[in-house]
């Protein structure tokens, strides 16, 4: 079975200790986000700061990982190594394919909004 | 903090870049009623704190402009903002960074994802501890001089001694009981308080430390518990001072009518053992050792020698040429096996001893 785009069970304990409105409010504040840090890993890796792509990378990771998209935060991570490493050689390829997660995690994410 | 016993609510500061982190910091903090105030940045965060109070930091590792690394290192050398408890937060996989922050002064951690439950109880004991040290730093400040409590805030309170290279100066008004007899209890007790004002003006004037006070006599460290590689002629310089400040004292009482007084002062350096001697409850930073005793018997011997200052070999190696002496010889002092090598700083007497 392939790894589900949003574990359930981080959002249903975020929930439990606070409130799905707050969650909510988390959750459109990264869709919101999320753009402006993958165009930074865009941005940064054409300039080669590898310490501002680690940097976008990281934020990425960290608030993936809160709201539970945890295959997308593992990516980023993958990404993150490589700045810290100041290595971006073929970072390019990696951060087209986190696009098209980000796309299924925003999709995940908004029908997880509009359940009851 | 609440002004009536336990810490309440807290002033917190949250510096994270990432907006999601501080909304889900916010949340939990807010809940436990706390004030929160944000930096997004490192620079933004010690802007804030210095213009503001705060009795916690929640601080995020990795940020643009001044990183966490770069906050907790200019906390730890602002001395009105090294006290304030940090907490890091970082991910989980960053544990080498978290330690590295502990060692660098950062009171504890929090790993993110955050456990609401792990926040409040590392919040709460935090803000425990910074209410705890607040309280044992107002009681320093009122019960030890403002050398000492640096130090000890410095330092931390513990009660273990050290070698120390320091002088020691013992002071104290010749006859002084015949003086006392003579006049009012009054009158003795407002000559003994402007005695140790002027005293302490010019003790602590040349980075000297009073450190007890017995009746009419006193002792003096220099070069405890601050370091101070010119301590001995800071204590002879003291010296001059305080003989001084006595005569300009007589030429008043002698205007008023009132009883004139003569100091005796005796310098000793070397080594000697520093620490705060008493116990958990009540303790004071004291010196002993050969050079202190050394420092007292030769103040006792100043009646003899009738010098009003008197130093030792140390001492007098370690003074600049510009403080002129008169080389006493060996003497020999009590308590001591063989003789002493004294030196006398005499001064020039303002007016003509009664």
């Amino acid at each position: 079975m392939p790894e589900p785009v949003i574990d359930r069970a981080t959002l249903e304990g975020l929930a439990s200790t606070t409130d799905k409105e707050f969650v909510g409010e988390l959750i459109d504040t990264f869709l919101e986000d999320a753009p402006t840090l993958l165009a930074a890993l865009s941005s940064t890796l054409e300039g080669q700061d590898a310490e501002g792509f680690r940097r976008a990378a990281h934020s990425l990771k960290s608030n993936g990982a809160s709201l539970g998209a945890m295959a997308f935060s593992g990516s980023a991570k993958e990404l993150e190594r490589m700045g810290k490493a100041g290595d971006l050689n073929g970072a390019a390829g990696r951060v087209e394919s986190l696009r098209a997660e980000f796309d299924q995690v925003m999709q995940a994410l908004r029908e997880y909004q509009h359940e009851p | 903090m609440s002004r009536n016993g336990r810490p309440g609510p807290g002033r917190l500061l949250v510096v994270d870049d990432n907006k999601v982190n501080r909304l889900l910091l916010a949340r939990g903090l807010q809940e436990q009623g706390h004030t929160v105030t944000f930096a997004e940045n490192g620079r933004e965060a010690l802007e804030v704190m210095r213009r503001q109070v705060f009795d916690l930091v929640l601080l995020d590792i990795l940020m643009p402009e001044l990183d966490g690394y770069q906050v907790l290192e200019q906390l730890t050398t602002d001395p009105d903002l090294r006290d304030i408890p940090v907490i890091v937060v970082s991910a989980m996989d960053e544990l080498d960074s978290v330690v590295k922050c502990i060692e660098m002064g950062a009171e504890d951690y929090l790993s993110k994802p955050l456990n609401p439950v792990l926040l409040k109880a590392r919040i709460g004991a935090c803000l425990e501890k910074k209410w705890l040290r607040d309280q044992q730093r107002e009681l320093i400040r009122k019960f030890a001089t403002s050398e000492v409590a640096d130090e000890l805030l410095a330092t931390g309170f513990s009660l273990g001694g050290k070698f120390v290279e320091a002088t020691a100066m013992f002071s104290d008004i010749r006859s002084f009981t015949t003086i006392a007899e003579s006049q009012s209890p009054e009158d003795t007790i407002e000559l003994l308080n402007t005695y140790y004002t002027l005293m302490f003006d010019a003790i602590s004037g040349q980075g000297g430390v009073v450190n007890q006070m017995v009746g009419d006599g006193l002792m003096a460290i220099f070069g405890a518990p601050a370091p101070n590689p010119d301590h001995a002629e800071c204590a002879v310089r003291a010296a001059r001072e305080m003989v001084e400040l006595v005569d300009l004292f007589n030429l008043d009482q002698a205007a008023q009518n009132k009883v004139q007084i003569q100091i005796g002062v005796g310098i000793a350096s070397g080594r000697v053992i520093a620490g705060y001697t008493g116990t958990q409850n009540r303790a004071t930073y004291t010196c002993v050792g050969d050079t202190v005793n050394l420092a007292a018997r030769l103040e006792a011997h100043t009646k003899v020698a009738g010098q009003p200052i008197l130093v030792d070999e140390n001492t007098h190696g370690q003074m600049s040429e510009a403080i002129k002496v008169e080389d006493l010889g060996p003497v020999q002092i009590k308590g001591k096996k063989d003789p002493v090598r004294v030196f006398a700083i005499p001064i020039a007497h303002l007016s003509p001893q009664a």
